[in-house]
């Protein structure tokens, strides 16, 4: 079990290999507070976005904490929220 | 009723990468057939293909398509881009409820399919791809270039193999006639990977030659089976009146289509082919004399190669029409072939060239003109090219230089 925080690089890293990386939208750090809907990742990128941090980290994301309105921000949060919890159990 | 013509073409072959390079290959005999490299296979009984060299999908489609797409969906997209460029069409310009796509698919995205089965049984179906319940899927080439360039109007996806090229592209026709104005039709098959290859060496009828040059010989003596292989085309479908008022430039028109069931193996009847290509001319107003070349179907198999040769004697009279093969250069693209050759025949007309059927020795039983070993000038009107899917699928399809 990691002891590091999830952060933006992982899940930019993690965006990019589900998803792919987007020429005219570079993932920089000002996406933070940008819905992913506005950013350009549907619900099925989505889908596989959360697949792949539930299998790298060994956690579960609930099915509704995946949507277009999510922002990296909260997705980071919930992210450390539930290693926190894991590491605890 | 009205003209649907041929204003672009993207062309994705094993002996060349957009059209100017298929053509220039095709008039000069070169054949795309070799040991597979995509995979190893030294473990099965057939070990050549028609591959393409030097397709990086990363230099034709944006980033975010590619964790999402299979090679054959990566090949249509671009095939469709090219298509789409050549026919100098600005999508923007069009109502998008007015652009459809209808392609042909054989096997879906094998090689996307395969991956995930792969990893559903070694590591677990968390680690299956969301994409996997879209990738694969026959329809997901017209899905695909639906989406990307905004094409809402009808569209849809047929399936019977290598027939599957001519019957998307009549069904193209049929819908720029009921109205929509531009619609991006035919196929791009790949599925050179060991699930596709294990399920076409199940049908029984593939090549076990390793020689390049004696594996793949319709209508020849020594015909043992075909080579598959990857590829094929997309072309833009305009109503010829409107694609001229717009100032494109037109390669050609479908003037006519037929098809037809095999009655069932071992019943003893023969095939009805024939009755494909006589309906194929009589729905473009032509008799067999009008036909300046045909591009044959050449399964490579003797019992259908004696089919084919059979109905097109009957139809034409013994040797009364040039004969032509190109596909002896790519192997069998299933349902990218007949698109392929129509594009080929389109090309062929503004060349003045009939193209070779090459690395044959005709069996002189068949009477047919085979075109052999180069190109033959000639004064090219039309072409009747013809398809055959496994199954008992017959299609023929008449292309006529514009008017």
């Amino acid at each position: 079990m990691s002891e590091q925080p999830f952060t933006l690089d992982d899940l930019k890293r993690i965006l990019v290999e589900a998803a792919g990386a987007d020429e005219a939208a570079p993932l920089d750090d000002d996406i933070l507070d940008t819905t992913f809907g506005l950013l350009g990742y549907e619900s099925l990128a989505l889908l596989e976005t959360g697949g792949c941090i539930e299998r790298e980290y060994a956690i579960a994301l609930d099915d509704d904490t995946l949507s277009d309105e999510l922002t990296p921000r909260e997705l980071i949060h919930t992210v450390n929220e539930r290693l926190a919890a894991a590491r605890a159990a | 009723m009205t003209a649907v013509a041929v204003t672009g073409m993207g062309i994705a072959a094993p002996n060349g990468l957009g059209a100017a390079d298929y053509w220039a290959a095709t008039l000069g005999a070169k054949s795309g057939i070799g040991r597979i490299t995509r995979f190893d296979p030294s473990s099965y009984p057939a070990q050549l293909a028609g591959e393409i060299p030097g397709f990086e999908a990363a230099d034709h489609l944006p980033g975010r398509l590619l964790p999402q797409t299979d090679r054959v969906t990566r090949l249509s997209l671009a095939a469709a881009d090219w298509a789409l460029a050549d026919a100098g069409v600005d999508v923007a310009a069009f109502d998008p409820l007015d652009m459809g796509v209808v392609t042909a698919s054989h096997a879906g995205g094998f090689e996307f399919g395969q991956d995930e089965l792969q990893k559903l049984w070694s590591k677990g179906s968390q680690f299956v791809s969301a994409y996997q319940s879209f990738a694969w899927f026959y329809a997901v080439n017209s899905g695909q270039i639906s989406i990307r360039h905004g094409m809402k109007g009808p569209s849809g996806v047929v399936v019977s193999d290598q027939a599957g090229g001519l019957d998307a592209l009549a069904q193209a026709r049929r819908l720029v006639r009921k109205g929509t104005p531009l619609i991006v039709g035919g196929a791009v098959d790949a599925s050179v990977c060991p699930w596709g290859w294990v399920a076409q060496l199940a049908g029984g009828r593939m090549s076990d030659s390793d020689e390049p040059t004696r594996a793949y010989l319709p209508f020849d003596r020594d015909a043992r089976g075909y080579v598959p292989g990857e590829g094929g085309a997309l072309l833009t479908l305009e109503p010829a009146e409107a694609a001229r008022a717009r100032g494109a430039t037109c390669y050609g028109e479908l003037a006519g289509y037929g098809a037809t069931i095999d009655p069932p193996p071992h019943s003893g009847r023969s095939s009805t082919l024939r009755t494909a290509m006589r309906t194929a001319l009589e729905d473009a107003g032509m008799a067999p004399g009008d036909i300046d070349v045909v591009f044959a179907d050449g399964a490579g198999v003797p019992e259908l190669d004696r089919a084919e040769a059979a109905a097109i004697s009957e139809v034409f009279g013994p040797g009364r029409v040039p004969v032509t093969v190109p596909k002896t250069m790519t192997g069998r693209l299933h349902s990218g072939a007949a698109p392929l050759d129509v594009a080929c025949a389109l090309l062929s007309m503004r060349a003045g060239l009939i193209p070779p059927t090459v690395h044959i020795d005709p069996c002189p039983e068949y009477d047919l003109d085979l075109v052999l070993y180069q190109a033959r000038p000639a004064t090219l009107r039309t072409a009747l090219v013809l398809a055959r899917g496994h199954g008992g699928f017959n299609s023929a399809m008449v292309v006529r230089a514009a008017q």
